[in-house]
């Protein structure tokens, strides 16, 4: 009976708006199976994650209040007198970390599967953006709870960008609203937040996976051999559902669990907390200039650092465009080495930053 | 039995995606409900009507964690302070015969604008800020 | 013009700012230059051994000349020490509260240093015990240079300065903690022992809180006499004012006045205040009703009565400060227990105050106040905690759906695959 119904409604539909070319698409499109496949779910995850930060978020847009005065208080209200605010809550928090994290995983992912190779070099590009984007989605909501650990991490994070040289003080006052991190910081970030950040995100991520829709899954190397794949509908959606099932099932965890705190409210007359610390995702970054020593020849070591980094994320957004090119397989492939080196990098420097 | 099984199996999915949908929606609906108090205000409590509050007295009312001693004097105007003494914690009262604020632990005194002046208090009590709106006392803490 | 005005003003300002600190140290570098008393005895290094340029007379321009009389304009010291000239020297022990109260005693010349200084130390001196004796001819005992030094007296609300009530203590116990000092006076030495381990002394000493009471709180400052019987209770009622109250009201009162019974001290000491504990009251160990009370009069009776009030209240109120723990362990919302427990908390303090009234009527009544505000906090409590359980067995049944979902669709999967070989 539902299924006649279903029939109906689509027929009805499919007369006025030509359903019929994208069903038949779907129900083409297909994913290739080798044992690499495991990784075309990593993409998926991110958005489910991303779905949920859209969907918590828009909740707790019902009652959070931007403003030094307020954010604050609203926040603890959401978590003591608002129904399963805390639940809400501490799944953005949760999810936004988890989204961050799986963004790098579907990111090393496609960079070692060499997914970013022609014709993919824009989705590789946008993907690069959409990372870009994540972080700042991370690096700004942060501060939302206006609470001490938020403010401080917060004045750290945009003080770094102000070593840039030239550019790097205007930029810190249009981030910050001012030449210090105030109420009026706190209001652009939310600006930044709900609306600038989820509408350049929301476009861009429109396009990365319209590109991946109509490329198909990036094979790899030596695969048109067996070419086994597997129609999307419903193998892969079903495989990639039951996925999204166990990530909730996590989130939902780690929410109840380990809930996420709020801390003190911020005062920007204290002195800053020994040990601040951005969010993890930033720490290797951070530690990376901790390291460097203050003067290196005639630069400055912060400066050095930053302009470092801006190099490198620069040169691994345009991977497709230099890439080494070498038939060998395994450690010995440059691309590989490069990979690795960026990867382990990045672990070691988050754990040397936790730890010391 | 594989159509049976099949079945079950539909039962099992349709079933469990119900369920899970209604554990979903049912949070996301209670959160949206508004609670009883609608809004957060820890910067500012109301404490009445202006009018029923009777002059030369005073009462402690509850501020986030903390108690505030609000009282009105013989001109009808309203004071407000932080209820904890400075000395030693304990919470003061407001005399009604010598007209000042007391803390009964030690025998501290603070006059009518919180200024310790009689005593072991060491500091002052800080002043919270009393507006009357529509005759409802609202007592704002101005440190926000 | 107007510009004039406002530069003069301000240059007048800058003058006057550093004025203080910077005339006063003008006044002593220029007093050592022209004073001959200072400048010969600075070069001889025979000024005083407690010789301090903070010292408030020197500060204020009453040098040695100003005490001990002479002539500081010559450097012949047979001329600048002459008595004929008026100079005294060093006075005898015994004469010192007059030479002191040579101005101190005068308020004609007082006054023009400050409007409302006191000028009645030395008839104050001369009532306390130090007085009579040091008139009698005594010298062991304590006389102005003993306590506030000869030539380092800076302002009493100084620290440096040893009349700073976090420095009396010691400095009356430099005497009366030296039993040799103190042989033939018939008192005990131990008082600072005592005191320093009495909530006050503590409080005093390593809390630095100035509201505790010093020495010279309880004795007086130049009239130091021990507290009588009705003193006592007066001196604790100064900052005690309730406790005192109610045991003015209690049915205490009047006997202990008729049987020459010290009030607070009878049960409290008086050195040795020690921290109070509920069982002091009541008949069990610790109690101090039952050193004149025993079983059957109306004492014990009123005492049992008022421990069983106070130790019920105090058993209901631990209980809620349990829970609270456990709401903030838990990590649930507190602010509302915290509040109703501080009023609890109050009321407590009340309750023991209270039981100076020895009425078990009011103890009781009050203790119910309490217990009422203690209850209210170990149910709020409570709801707290079931809400920290409702989380996890709310997710323990989305996991149940997630889990039947999660295998369903496995095996959902698994047939499709079967089906597809």
């Amino acid at each position: 009976m539902i299924k006649n119904i279903g029939q109906k409604i689509y027929a009805w539909v499919d007369e006025r708006f030509e359903l019929s070319p994208i069903l038949k698409f779907m129900s083409e499109k297909n994913v290739p199976v080798h044992r690499h496949t495991a990784w075309y779910y990593m993409g998926g995850v991110t958005l489910f994650l991303f779905i949920t930060q859209v969907v918590t978020g828009i909740l707790l847009l019902f009652y959070y209040r931007p403003g030094a005065d307020s954010a604050y208080e609203s926040m603890r209200f959401i978590l003591t007198e608002v129904n399963f605010g805390w639940l809400i809550r501490s799944i953005h928090s949760w999810s936004a970390n988890l989204m961050v994290f799986f963004v790098f995983v579907h990111m090393f992912s496609t960079f070692f599967t060499r997914s970013y190779k022609k014709p993919r070099e824009l989705t590789w590009l946008t993907g690069f953006v959409l990372l870009a984007l994540s972080l700042g989605f991370g690096f700004s909501g942060y501060l939302l709870p206006w609470n001490e650990l938020a403010f401080f991490a917060t004045k750290v994070g945009t003080d770094i960008v102000g070593v840039i040289p030239v550019i790097g003080k205007p930029i810190m006052a249009v981030l910050r609203g001012g030449e210090d991190v105030t109420g009026a910081t706190l209001t652009r970030f939310y600006a930044f937040h709900v609306a600038m950040l989820p509408a350049i995100f929301t476009v861009i991520l429109f396009v990365h996976v319209l590109f991946v829709q109509k490329q198909g899954m990036s094979e790899p190397e030596g695969f048109s051999k067996n070419k086994k794949t597997m129609p999307f509908f419903p193998d892969f959606f079903l495989r990639d559902a039951l996925l999204w099932m166990i990530v909730l099932n996590v989130l939902l965890f780690l929410a109840v669990f380990y809930p996420w705190d709020l801390g003190f409210k911020a005062d920007p007359f204290s002195p800053a907390p020994a040990g601040i610390l951005p969010e993890w995702y930033f720490i290797f970054m951070f530690q990376t200039l901790k390291m460097i020593p203050a003067h290196v020849l005639f630069i400055e070591g912060e400066v050095l650092g930053i302009l470092s980094f801006l190099v490198a994320g620069l040169a691994w957004a345009l991977v497709p465009f230099w890439e080494l090119k070498s038939k060998r397989k395994g450690f010995s492939n440059p691309m590989n080495i490069i990979g690795i080196i960026a990867l382990v990098y990045i672990i070691i420097m988050t754990i040397i930053g936790y730890t010391s | 039995m594989k159509t049976n099984r099949r079945k079950f199996l539909n039962f099992l999915i349709g079933g469990g995606l119900l369920g899970w949908i209604s554990s979903v929606v049912y949070p996301i609906v209670s959160f949206l409900i508004p609670p009883k108090i609608p809004e957060a205000n820890v910067n500012s409590v109301s404490a009445g009507t202006a009018a029923d509050f009777p002059a030369n007295t005073g009462k402690i009312i509850q501020f986030g964690r903390k108690p505030v001693l609000l009282f009105k004097d013989d001109n009808g105007e309203f004071h407000a302070f932080d209820g904890t003494c400075t000395h030693l914690d304990c919470i003061v009262q407001y005399r009604q015969d010598t007209k000042q604020i007391w803390c009964a632990c030690h025998n501290g005194i603070y006059d009518m604008s919180g200024r310790n002046v009689s005593g072991p208090p060491p500091r002052p009590l800080e002043e919270f800020t009393v507006n009357i709106v529509n005759d409802e006392i609202i007592i704002i803490n101005p440190a926000g | 013009m107007k510009i004039l005005l406002f530069i003069s003003i301000i240059f007048t300002g800058m003058l006057l700012y550093p004025g203080t600190t910077f005339i006063r140290a003008e006044i002593t570098d220029q007093l050592i230059a022209e004073d001959n008393c200072v400048s010969c005895h600075m070069e001889m290094e025979i000024l005083p051994v407690d010789f301090q340029k903070y010292d408030i007379h020197l500060q204020l321009g009453l040098s040695c000349a100003g005490c001990h009389g002479g002539d500081p304009s010559s450097d012949d010291p047979e001329e600048s020490m002459d008595p004929k000239k008026g100079f005294i020297g060093k006075p005898a022990l015994k004469d010192i509260p007059q030479f002191c109260g040579k101005c101190h005693s005068n308020i004609d010349f007082m006054r023009t240093y400050q409007p409302r200084i006191a000028t009645d130390q030395v008839q104050q001196y001369y009532t306390s015990i130090h007085g009579k004796k040091l008139k009698s001819g005594d010298t062991k005992v304590a006389e102005c240079v003993s306590c506030h030094t000869a030539h380092a007296i800076p302002s009493g609300k100084d620290g440096r300065s040893t009349v700073y009530p976090l420095n009396i203590p010691s400095m009356c116990n430099k005497c009366h903690g030296d039993s040799e000092h103190m042989q033939g006076y018939k008192i005990p030495t131990d008082q600072y022992e005592k005191y320093a381990q009495s909530v006050h002394g503590l409080n005093l000493l390593e809390n630095k809180d100035l509201g505790s009471p010093a020495c010279n709180d309880c004795h007086g400052n130049h009239g130091a006499t021990p507290p009588g019987i009705e003193s006592v209770s007066h001196v604790c009622g100064g900052c005690h004012v309730n406790n005192l109250e109610y045991f003015k009201e209690s049915p205490m009162a009047k006997p202990y006045v008729e049987l020459e019974i010290h009030a607070c001290e009878q049960c409290h000491g008086y050195h040795k205040v020690g921290k109070t504990s509920d069982g002091m009251i009541g008949v069990g160990e610790e109690s101090v009703c039952t050193e004149c009370h025993t079983s059957g009069d109306a004492g014990y009776e009123a005492a049992e009565k008022i421990y069983t009030s106070l130790s019920n209240f105090v058993s209901i109120y631990d209980s809620a400060e349990t829970k609270l723990k456990e709401v903030q362990r838990k990590g649930m919302d507190d602010v509302d227990i915290l509040f109703l427990l501080k009023e609890a908390h109050q009321v407590l303090v009340h309750t023991r105050t209270l039981t100076h009234s020895f009425t078990p009527n009011k103890v009781e009544e009050k203790t119910q106040e309490g217990i009422e505000k203690s209850k209210q906090a170990i149910e709020k409590a409570g709801l707290e905690i079931s809400d920290y359980y409702f989380r996890r067995r709310g997710f323990g049944i989305a996991t149940l759906f997630i889990t039947v979902l999660v295998i369903a669709l496995f095996f959902r999967i698994r047939s499709m695959d079967k089906e597809k070989k």
